[in-house]
């Protein structure tokens, strides 16, 4: 399951291609893919004829085999991790549309003794599926719930976990297996499926299982892949994602055996979103007269009506008179430039922003509860923007902050002394960088984390044009600003613009730039009046440093001069420390 | 009983050869009194969980009132320094000096500037940086004593300075340090060579018949009229200072004025430093040890030259250099800052004139004339109207 728009050209863009390529079959030589060159030293001149021997549609299977880099699974390294937040992006929507708090096991076991052969096993207490739709769901391209819909979900269009049985196909040559039990008293099956890339279809076989499951889905894919720790490791992933998700029980179990396990530490689910019609004003003109095609009402007031959200009759009125079109015209009957003008007039007329329900933001406590959770630091802030919108489509941008190492930090205590603060701890936080590197910036999309691509990301840019100098940190021009601190950003919305298929990155539309940097503010201003204070306190500590480094000197050079006794140093000693740190009070 | 005590102490820690203390004379006892009460005051505040705080006499020229005959006299500007975070170390190494002194004093013992420098090199974060660090502590304890009537020679510090060179019909009577027999030394008897002014004048006794006093603040000058004898012609006792006359030079001089009734005469470069750094301390003293200034000030001392009329004078136009930046800040200041300028016309009158020519001329350039037209022509000239000499 996958993204947005410009993934979705270049997705029909091999198949767009084909087509014309058979329209256009006259016009010899216009055809790029042409392996005509194969013909090496005999010189023949093609014909239309000897060129549509070649044509043929493409199926999106066989196009994604060639271009499996677009899904994310360029390198071994990256396959496995793409295999691994496919399946659990999966898993967590089902959980959550069906109001169960998500327990998921994710395995990762080696094949055989075979160093490059990995089997990824994940599995949930979801809902399950029903017999008749798991051979799609996993066997085919492009097959699924949520492509259809404007609603706040991980996936988005049904490409990816399928994606990744295909790629598991094409480097081990074994098929997916899949578990799933559909209810109490539904019969578990284990299925085995392989995909069919040149027809886009699955070959399957299923059979009843013992499972002791009330209810669930476990897919396994052996694939091709290579397993390390560290950054932008399945590890990170699982960990960032037990951060946006505190509601989720997760446990992790690597190829050497080391169990890791993610508790949640609230119950609350993310709220139901709901789902809603296109909002007139994200709509582009090939989508209109594709709704227009599929519309069973037969007035274009109608149509305005009940296949958008927020027009009711005064707006649909507006519209038709702009656009010179009778409202009880059958919008079928319109020809392209009508519809052209009819776009235009929808542009032009004022229409409320769509409803924000189908948006669901982890909120400023969760987000706190998350980062506490997996991040040790000495203080957390977060800021929650309100639902806006981008092209018609809602959107929430949300920032935390976790901030300072936990025992780098000065502390005061109630009598007036500094102390470092007690809780030192040696350092293996995965997140957290040193007080001199630049801070760890986390992305999220619709809860799921972006390990990959973080230049190419709004959320990156957005971060580096805050100016952070203002909250009291250090930052080089153009770059993440200098500190122990995690950022973490996240945008939830019912369609997230990400750059390429796989993904990773967000692109930067003006209204979700401005609200990123409205919410790294907000933010910021929590964390500036932190910063102050821990500098201030640094400042103070250091000269009582300095303060407390020459009393032994006056008191010696006073023991010199008027021959103290050692009680009597001790006590002018104590006396002087006493009243030069209560002459301190912050 | 507490000196006994300590005797034993500084022995274990130093080593330091055991030798029989000599009862210590009033003087001493005054000193040691006086470290002993500063020291009290301080712990006494401590004990009283108060913040310890320290009286200083402010040692610069807005605490320096100006009088014809004593020269600056310190005002009452005083700078308090309470232990805080900008003071501590200060105030440590303040103390640690203090305590250096009183050992000293009871064990005879003296410490040149440089030597207590590194003697602090000791103590630990405590220490001096750098020479000038601990030559201002030491000068604000010697202000700071000065009140009681301490001088810095009874507190056992004492300076580096090379002391001025003397020329002439004078023979200084000096004791032997160790004998206490009488010692002539007869100024005219050093050959090419001079004598030289000590760090300790103060037992002093002189004898001549000089009938006055040169000040010459460039060596060569002072080479010249050295080496052609001018002093006998002119029956004058000359003194060469290099630069600024150290505290003894300056004593010495003052003595020489008081005890023989001379009147002394400066013969400078013209430019800014000869006049409000060199002859300005020699006359009246200096805004940095204002404390002291009545001890080693020769309020009787004029000023022959060169003066700023002497380069129209003696056409020395086409022999002077320009001033630079701060030379021009430095007259300037004097004209606004030094009560001693604002109290005298004439000289004001003479830095503006400088100013207004933009020049400075050095002593040498008399030479332009020819190389003993200073002698023959120039000073000659001069001596003959001393009313005419700057104040």
């Amino acid at each position: 399951m996958t993204s947005n728009e410009s993934g979705q050209g270049q997705l029909f863009a091999g198949a767009a291609e084909a087509d014309m390529a058979t329209k256009k079959a006259g016009k010899a030589g216009s055809s790029q893919k042409s392996p005509a060159k194969k013909a090496g030293s005999k010189k023949r001149t093609e014909t239309a004829e000897s060129m549509a021997k070649r044509q043929r549609e493409i199926s999106v299977s066989e196009f994604f085999t060639k271009n499996r880099h677009l899904l994310g699974f360029d390198s071994p390294r990256k396959a496995l991790l793409t295999a691994v937040k496919e399946a659990v992006d999966n898993s967590l929507d089902a959980c959550e549309e069906a109001r169960i708090a998500p327990d998921l096991e994710v395995k990762i076991e080696r094949i055989g003794s075979n160093e490059k052969q990995f089997r990824m096993i994940v599995e949930d207490n979801g809902p399950g599926i029903v017999k008749t739709q798991v051979p799609h769901v996993f066997g085919r391209l492009l097959y699924g719930s949520k492509f259809h819909r404007l609603r706040q979900s991980r996936g988005q269009q049904g490409i990816g976990i399928s994606a990744a049985g295909m790629y598991g196909q094409l480097t081990t040559g074994q098929p997916v297996k899949v578990r799933s039990k559909a209810g109490r008293r539904a019969v578990p099956l284990e299925f085995t499926i392989r995909i069919d890339t040149a027809k886009n279809r699955p070959e399957f076989s299923d059979k009843p299982i013992e499972w002791d499951k009330k209810h669930g889905t476990e897919v396994a894919i052996p694939m091709e892949g290579e397993y390390r720790r560290g950054q932008r490791s399945i590890q990170e992933f699982l960990k960032l994602m037990a951060v946006a998700n505190p509601h989720v029980n997760l446990k992790f179990t690597e190829p050497d055996g080391t169990v890791t396990e993610y508790q949640r530490n609230t119950n609350e689910l993310p709220h139901e979103v709901e789902e809603i019609k296109p909002h007139p004003h994200g709509v582009e003109l090939g989508i209109l007269l594709k709704m227009i095609q599929e519309s069973e009402n037969r007035t274009t007031s109608a149509f305005l009506q009940q296949d958008f959200s927020r027009v009711g009759p005064t707006v649909a009125k507006e519209i038709c008179e702009k656009a010179g079109v009778k409202p009880t015209t059958n919008p079928r009957r319109l020809d392209a430039k009508t519809v052209g003008r009819l776009k235009d007039a929808i542009d032009d007329t004022k229409i409320k922003a769509p409803p924000l329900s189908c948006i669901a933001p982890i909120g400023e406590d969760l987000i706190i509860k998350g980062l506490k959770k997996e991040v040790e630091a000495d203080v957390y802030m977060a800021a929650s923007r309100k639902p806006v919108v981008y092209r018609g489509r809602p959107f929430a941008v949300e920032v935390g902050i976790a901030y300072g190492r936990p025992g780098d930090t000065l502390e005061m205590t109630d009598s007036g002394k500094i102390v470092a603060s007690s809780n030192k701890q040696k350092n293996d936080e995965l997140l957290m960088g040193n007080a001199d590197e630049p801070v760890r910036l986390i992305r999220f999309a619709n809860r799921v984390p972006l390990v990959f691509q973080q230049s190419a990301c709004a959320i990156s840019k957005a971060v580096i044009n805050t100016n952070w100098r203002n909250y009291g940190l250090q930052q080089p021009r153009g770059a993440l600003p200098i500190g122990p601190m995690v950022i973490f950003v996240h945008i939830a919305s019912v369609w997230v613009p990400f750059t390429s298929e796989s993904k990773e990155a967000i692109a930067g539309y003006d209204e979700i730039m401005d609200e990123l940097k409205r919410a790294l503010m907000d933010c910021g201003r929590k964390l500036g009046k932190h910063v102050r204070k821990g500098k201030k306190l640094a400042n103070e500590f250091k000269k009582r440093n300095y303060i407390t480094m020459y009393i032994p000197h006056v008191v010696e050079a006073l023991k010199d001069i008027l021959e103290l006794d050692d009680k009597e140093v001790d006590k002018a000693t104590t006396n002087l420390t006493d009243v030069l740190e209560r002459s301190r009070k912050l | 009983m507490a000196a006994k005590k300590k005797t034993t102490k500084k022995v274990a820690k130093k080593a330091a050869p055991k030798k029989a203390r000599k009862p210590m004379s009033k003087l001493d006892q005054v000193t040691v009194g006086e470290i002993n009460k500063c020291a009290d005051h301080v712990y006494g505040r401590i004990q009283k969980l108060d913040k310890p705080e320290l009286k200083f006499p402010e040692r610069s020229l807005k605490n320096a009132r100006y009088d014809k005959k004593g020269g600056f006299v310190m005002g009452r500007g005083r700078i308090e320094r309470t232990l805080s975070v900008n003071t501590v170390k200060t105030f440590a190494q303040t103390l640690k000096l203090m305590a250096m002194s009183k050992e000293m004093v009871e064990n005879d013992d003296f410490a040149t500037k440089r030597e207590a420098y590194y003697v602090s090199k000791n103590w630990g974060e405590a220490k001096f940086g750098s020479q000038p660090e601990s030559d201002t502590a030491m000068d604000d304890i010697e202000a700071l004593f000065s009140l009681q009537g301490v001088a810095r020679e009874q507190l056992r510090f004492r300076p580096e300075d090379h002391g001025g060179n003397v020329a002439g019909a004078l023979v200084v009577i000096d004791r032997d340090r160790e004998t206490g027999a009488e010692e002539r030394i007869d100024c005219t008897r050093f050959g090419s060579g001079s004598y030289t002014i000590p760090s300790s004048v103060e037992h002093f006794k002189f004898e001549t018949k000089a009938k006055f006093v040169l000040v010459i603040e460039t060596g060569g000058m002072f080479a010249r009229l050295h080496e052609h004898k001018w002093w006998r012609d002119t029956n004058c006792i000359i003194i060469g200072t290099s630069g600024v006359p150290t505290r003894s030079t300056r004593r010495f001089i003052r003595k020489l004025s008081d005890d023989k009734k001379l009147p002394v005469y400066c013969f400078n470069d013209c430019d800014p430093y000869g006049i409000s750094n060199i002859y300005r301390t020699l006359k009246v003293g200096s805004g940095n040890a204002v404390h002291l200034n009545k001890f080693f000030c020769v309020p009787q001392a004029s000023y022959l030259g060169v003066t700023p009329q002497d380069i129209v004078d003696f056409d020395l136009e086409n022999a002077t250099h320009p001033l630079n930046d701060v030379d021009i800040k430095r007259a300037k200041d004097a004209l606004k800052n030094d009560p001693f300028f604002h109290a005298h016309k004439e000289w004001q009158k003479a830095i503006k004139m400088m100013l207004k020519m933009g020049v400075r001329a050095e002593q040498q350039a008399l030479a332009k004339h020819g190389l003993n037209f200073v002698m023959e022509e120039y000073l000659p000239r001069k001596l003959a109207a001393p009313k005419k000499f700057l104040p």
